[in-house]
C-alpha cells in the first residue's frame, strides 16, 4: 500500500485530513444518496419480495406438507380402525353362528333321542305286555296241565277218574298257596 | 513510512455535473457506492433467480441475510417494525459490503468517511422523527417523558432524555466511522512496519514477523469488526425505530 500514484497528489498543497475535508462532502452526499436510494428501492421493490416470496413458498409447502401427512396418518389410523372393528365383528358373528350351531345340533340331538327312548319305551311296554300275556297263557296252561297231571296220578293211584271240578279246585287252592 | 491517512484520501476520476458551485466528480468513493449498491443488488437478484424450493448455496445466502434482518427488526421493533424491513436490509447491507471490500487492500472505504455514515444515521433519525410524530401525533413526546418518575426531577430527566435523544445520530454515525477509521489506521501502521523493519537486513525480516503476525491477527478481527458494526448500526437503528412506533415506554 506504499504506492502513491501520482495524480492522486495535489502538488504545493498539504491536504486535511480526507474525512473532514469539507470540499468532499458534497460529492460523496450525491453519490450517496444516488447509490443508497437505487439500493433501497431496488431491496423495496425487486429483491426482498422475491426472497420473501421464496421463503413463504417453502414455509407453505413444508406446512401443507406436514399437513397432509397428518392427513395420511389420519386416514391410516382410521383404516386400522376400521379393521380392527370388522375384525371384532367377524369374531363375534362367528362365535354367535358357532353357539347357534352348537345349540342346534344339541336340540335336535336331544330330539332325536327323546324320540328314541319313546320308541323304546313303547317297545319295552310292547314287549312287557307280550311277555304278560304269554305269562298268563303260560299260567293258564299250568293250570290245565296241572289239573290233568293230578288228574291222571290220581287215576293211577285210585284207579278212578276223580270229578274234574275237585281237581280244579284243588289245583288253584294248590296254586294259591 | 506510508501515510496511513493516504487511504482515506477521496480521488476525482472524472467530472459529472455541477450542482450550485459544487463540481460533482466520480470518485473513487463513488465508485465504491456504486459497486456496492450495484453489488448487492445483482447478488441477491443472480442468487435468487431460480427460485428454488431447497437453495443453492448463494441462495441460501441471500435467504439468509434476509432472514437475519427480519429477525432483527422482529426481535427488537416487534412485527410493525417490518413497515422498515427495505430500509434496515439496505443500511445493513450497504454497510456491511462496504465494511468487507474496504478490507481489500487497495480499496476503498466508504464508512470510513463521517459524513457517509452521518448522512446514514441522519437518514434514520428523520425517519424515526417523521414516522414518530406521523403516527403518535403529539404523543410521540411521549418518549421524553419516562412513566413512574417523581415531578420534582421530571424536568430534569425530560431534558436528559431530549439531549440523548439529540445525540443518537451523532453516537450512531461516529461509531461506525471511528472504527472503520481506526481499524484501517491501525492495519496501515502495522503493515508498514514490516516493510520498515523488512528493509533492515536479516535481523530486520527476523523482527518482522511480529507485526506480520499482528497484522494477520488484526485483518481477522478487522473483518469481526466490519460485521458487527453494520450489525450494530442495524440494530441500533431498529431500537431507533422501536422508539417511534412505541414511544410509550
Amino acid at each position: 500500500m506504499a504506492t502513491t500514484t501520482a495524480h492522486t497528489e495535489q502538488p504545493g498543497h498539504k491536504a486535511p485530513f480526507p474525512p473532514f475535508n469539507g470540499e468532499t462532502f458534497a460529492s460523496q452526499l450525491f453519490w450517496l444518496v444516488l447509490c443508497f436510494v437505487f439500493l433501497f428501492v431496488m431491496m423495496w421493490k425487486v429483491a426482498l419480495p422475491r426472497i420473501g416470496a421464496i421463503v413463504d413458498t417453502r414455509q407453505k409447502k413444508i406446512d401443507d406438507d406436514l399437513g397432509a401427512a397428518e392427513a395420511l396418518k389420519k386416514q391410516s389410523d382410521d383404516a386400522i380402525a376400521a379393521y380392527e372393528k370388522a375384525l371384532a365383528d367377524a369374531r363375534n358373528r362367528a362365535q354367535a353362528i358357532a353357539n347357534e350351531t352348537r345349540d342346534k345340533q344339541a336340540a335336535a340331538a336331544e330330539a332325536q333321542r327323546k324320540s328314541l327312548e319313546d320308541q323304546l319305551n313303547t317297545r319295552l311296554a310292547g314287549a312287557e305286555k307280550t311277555i304278560a300275556a304269554t305269562k298268563q297263557a303260560a299260567m293258564g296252561n299250568v293250570r290245565v296241565i296241572a289239573a290233568d297231571t293230578a288228574k291222571a296220578i290220581v287215576e293211577r293211584l285210585i284207579g278212578s277218574a276223580p270229578d274234574d271240578q275237585a281237581v280244579s279246585a284243588a289245583v288253584a287252592d294248590a296254586l294259591k298257596r | 513510512m506510508a501515510d496511513p491517512i493516504h487511504q482515506f484520501q477521496i480521488v476525482n476520476l472524472f467530472p459529472v455535473i455541477k450542482i450550485g458551485n459544487h463540481d460533482i466528480a466520480f470518485t473513487n468513493s463513488a465508485a465504491f457506492m456504486v459497486l456496492a449498491a450495484g453489488g448487492i443488488t445483482a447478488f441477491l437478484l443472480a442468487s435468487t433467480a431460480r427460485r428454488s424450493l431447497v437453495p443453492g448455496r448463494l441462495q441460501s445466502v441471500a435467504e439468509l441475510s434476509y432472514e437475519f434482518v427480519a429477525n432483527t427488526i422482529n426481535s427488537t421493533a416487534g412485527k410493525e417494525g417490518m413497515k422498515f424491513f427495505p430500509f434496515v436490509f439496505s443500511l445493513f447491507m450497504f454497510i456491511l459490503v462496504a465494511n468487507l471490500v474496504g478490507l481489500i487492500p487497495y480499496t476503498f472505504t466508504i464508512t470510513s468517511h463521517i459524513i457517509v455514515t452521518a448522512a446514514l444515521a441522519l437518514s434514520v433519525f428523520f425517519t424515526v422523527l417523521v414516522y414518530g410524530f406521523w403516527k403518535n401525533g403529539l404523543h410521540f413526546f411521549n418518549l421524553f417523558v419516562p412513566k413512574g418518575i417523581p415531578i420534582y426531577i421530571l424536568p430534569l430527566i425530560v431534558f436528559i432524555e431530549v439531549l440523548s435523544f439529540l445525540s443518537r445520530p451523532i453516537s450512531h454515525s461516529v461509531r461506525l466511522f471511528a472504527n472503520m477509521l481506526a481499524g484501517h489506521i491501525t492495519l496501515k501502521v502495522f503493515a508498514s512496519f514490516i516493510t520498515l523493519l523488512g528493509g533492515l537486513g536479516i535481523a530486520g525480516m527476523a523482527g518482522a514477523v511480529l507485526p506480520l503476525a499482528l497484522v494477520v491477527a488484526l485483518t481477522a478481527l478487522e473483518l469481526l469488526v466490519a460485521f458487527l458494526q453494520a450489525y450494530v448500526f442495524a440494530i441500533l437503528t431498529c431500537i431507533y425505530l422501536n422508539d417511534a412506533i412505541h414511544p410509550g415506554h
